[in-house]
């Protein structure tokens, strides 16, 4: 998974051609460590169709506060340099990432 | 579709789960442990951990559940990753299924799915859940780092997540329901509170609204005094006010309150036969780290009695292709006791054609109650697995004789 920053989120995520997956997550959300694997599993499986990013909120926060992500985990799915879905919280499990994934994918 | 068995599963890897799994891996059971998230339950939410003795300082919540796990596992239990989805208490074995579709198959059954915390349902909350609702200090502190937040809750875990959160916010305003000076929090807790200077209080108030635009802009708050509301600025919302048990893939299996907490007694036993309960979901007075472990501690031992009760009533009284005579006795029934030489001559006139088994009702009074046995002695004659005969209070060497022979010859 590419790793994105506040330099390059521009290019990376919101420049790019097709759908964009960024898992917003920091060291001290545990549920997000929960998640890596299973985040990193669907990469592997889907990584032809979507573009897989994450985003470290603690090296980041004025971006993701400017994404409007202001709690974790948050899943987000972007298109044509829009946010076009988003899982946080309980809802970002692996079942629904897996479904926004077949949702917005290509 | 995978199908595992073993002798007891474990549901939920928090204190309680994990504290079964050391006893009952420990104790030579097979032990399996599944939970849909990283071990530690809410635990692992907690930063601060100042009441698990023996810790006083210098043991978060995540650190003090990496080593429940390890313990855990050290004595053999496994753990594995499992969202349970459904579940069959019905049979022998008891089968377990997750969203996966994998089945988990076991002779006892211990469910430790906790609590989560709960909602509000006020205007505003679940739109902005992520965006500056949250219910979870360690999760999402850094996010209002210099920032202004609110704080709905004044028990002893929404004050204790309030000052781990003002080690980064600007202001952490407690919006409490009772008179000023008032909280649910235990005085010491309170007392420590009450000095800290990022702190702000406003009292005889609840939150009735959170407001914003894409991200939390601010609350409404009314005072209950005078039903006047006012509107303070805020960046975030922090919700602490209880949780709630998370049993909704129960429902109908084992008998759960209104509130869909687990009804169990002092052994952890629940309505089903060899399905225990231990942790937060269950009715219990005292919901902290220490009781979930004790809880589950207890639930492993009455869980290995069950197994082993069971199992030698099955192999020694229900498996055997010849009948079997059953003399349920007492150490507190001197009858019994007496009359136990005489069942001896009876098995022994009879050998290689009705086995014999002594039983302690005091020690099985699971099988004892499940034939209706109450009093010792009571003769019971099994054959192929069923009850055939029953005695209660047997009189006499000929009477007992006559029945164990109708028994044979039936």
């Amino acid at each position: 998974m590419l790793e994105v920053n506040k330099e390059n989120f521009e290019a990376e995520v919101l420049g790019a051609a097709g759908p964009v997956l960024v898992d917003f997550w920091s060291t001290k959300c545990e549920p997000c460590m929960a998640l890596v694997p299973e985040v990193e599993a669907l990469a592997e499986k889907y990584g032809d169709r979507v573009k897989f990013c994450k985003l470290n909120v603690l090296e980041n926060r004025r971006l993701s506060i400017g994404q409007k992500v202001l709690g974790l985990p948050t899943i987000a799915m972007y298109k044509s340099g829009e946010k076009v879905a988003e899982l946080t919280k309980d809802d970002a499990t692996v079942a629904n990432i897996e479904a926004m994934i077949k949702e917005h994918g290509r | 579709m995978a199908v595992r068995e073993c002798d007891v599963v474990i549901i939920g890897a928090g204190p309680a789960g994990l504290a079964a799994a050391l006893y009952a891996s420990r104790a030579r059971l097979r032990t399996l442990v599944l939970d849909k998230g990283t071990p530690g339950g809410q635990v692992r939410t907690t930063w601060s951990m100042e009441n698990y003795p023996g810790f006083v300082r210098g043991m978060t919540g995540p650190e003090l559940m990496d080593r429940f796990a390890e313990h855990a596992k050290e004595f053999g239990a496994e753990i594995m990753r499992g969202d349970v989805t459904e579940v069959d208490f019905g049979g022998d074995p008891k089968i377990v299924r997750t969203h996966g579709g994998e089945e988990y198959r076991a002779r006892a059954v211990i469910v430790a799915p906790g609590a989560e915390p709960r909602t509000l349902g006020l205007p505003g909350e679940r739109e902005l859940r992520g965006k500056g609702v949250s219910y979870c200090a360690t999760c999402d502190a850094d996010f209002f780092e210099d920032l202004d937040i609110v704080v709905i809750g004044n028990g002893d875990a929404a004050v204790e997540e309030a000052m781990y959160l003002t080690k980064f916010v600007n202001s952490a305003t407690m919006i409490v329901v009772h008179d000023e000076g008032i909280l649910d929090a235990t005085a010491v807790i309170r007392d420590r509170a009450f000095k800290n200077s990022k702190m702000k209080w406003v009292w005889n108030s609840v939150v009735e609204e959170i407001r914003g635009d894409g991200i939390v802009e601010s609350v409404v708050i009314k005072n209950i005094k005078t039903n006047e509301r006012t509107e303070l600025e805020a960046n975030g919302v922090f919700v602490f006010v209880g949780t709630v048990p998370k049993t909704d893939f129960l429902r109908g299996h084992v008998e759960l309150d209104r509130r869909g907490y687990v009804v169990a007694n002092e052994l952890m036993e629940t309505s089903v036969d060899g399905v225990y309960c231990a942790g937060d979901a269950r009715i219990k007075y005292l919901r902290q780290v220490i009781t979930a472990a004790a809880d589950g501690a207890i639930a492993a031992v009455a869980a290995e009695k069950y197994i082993h009760e069971e199992e030698g009533f099955r192999e020694m009284v229900l498996d055997p292709e010849e009948p079997v005579m059953v003399a349920f006795w007492s150490p507190a029934s001197q009858a019994s006791l007496d009359f136990l030489p005489t069942v001896e001559r009876v098995a022994e006139g009879r050998r290689g054609k009705l086995n014999l088994v002594k039983i302690d009702i005091y020690k099985n009074q699971r099988v004892a109650g499940r034939y209706g046995v109450t009093e010792a002695p009571t003769m019971a004659f099994f054959r192929g697995g069923q009850l055939v005969e029953k005695v209660c209070w047997p009189t006499n060497e000929s009477e007992l004789a006559a029945v164990a022979d109708k028994v044979i010859g039936g």
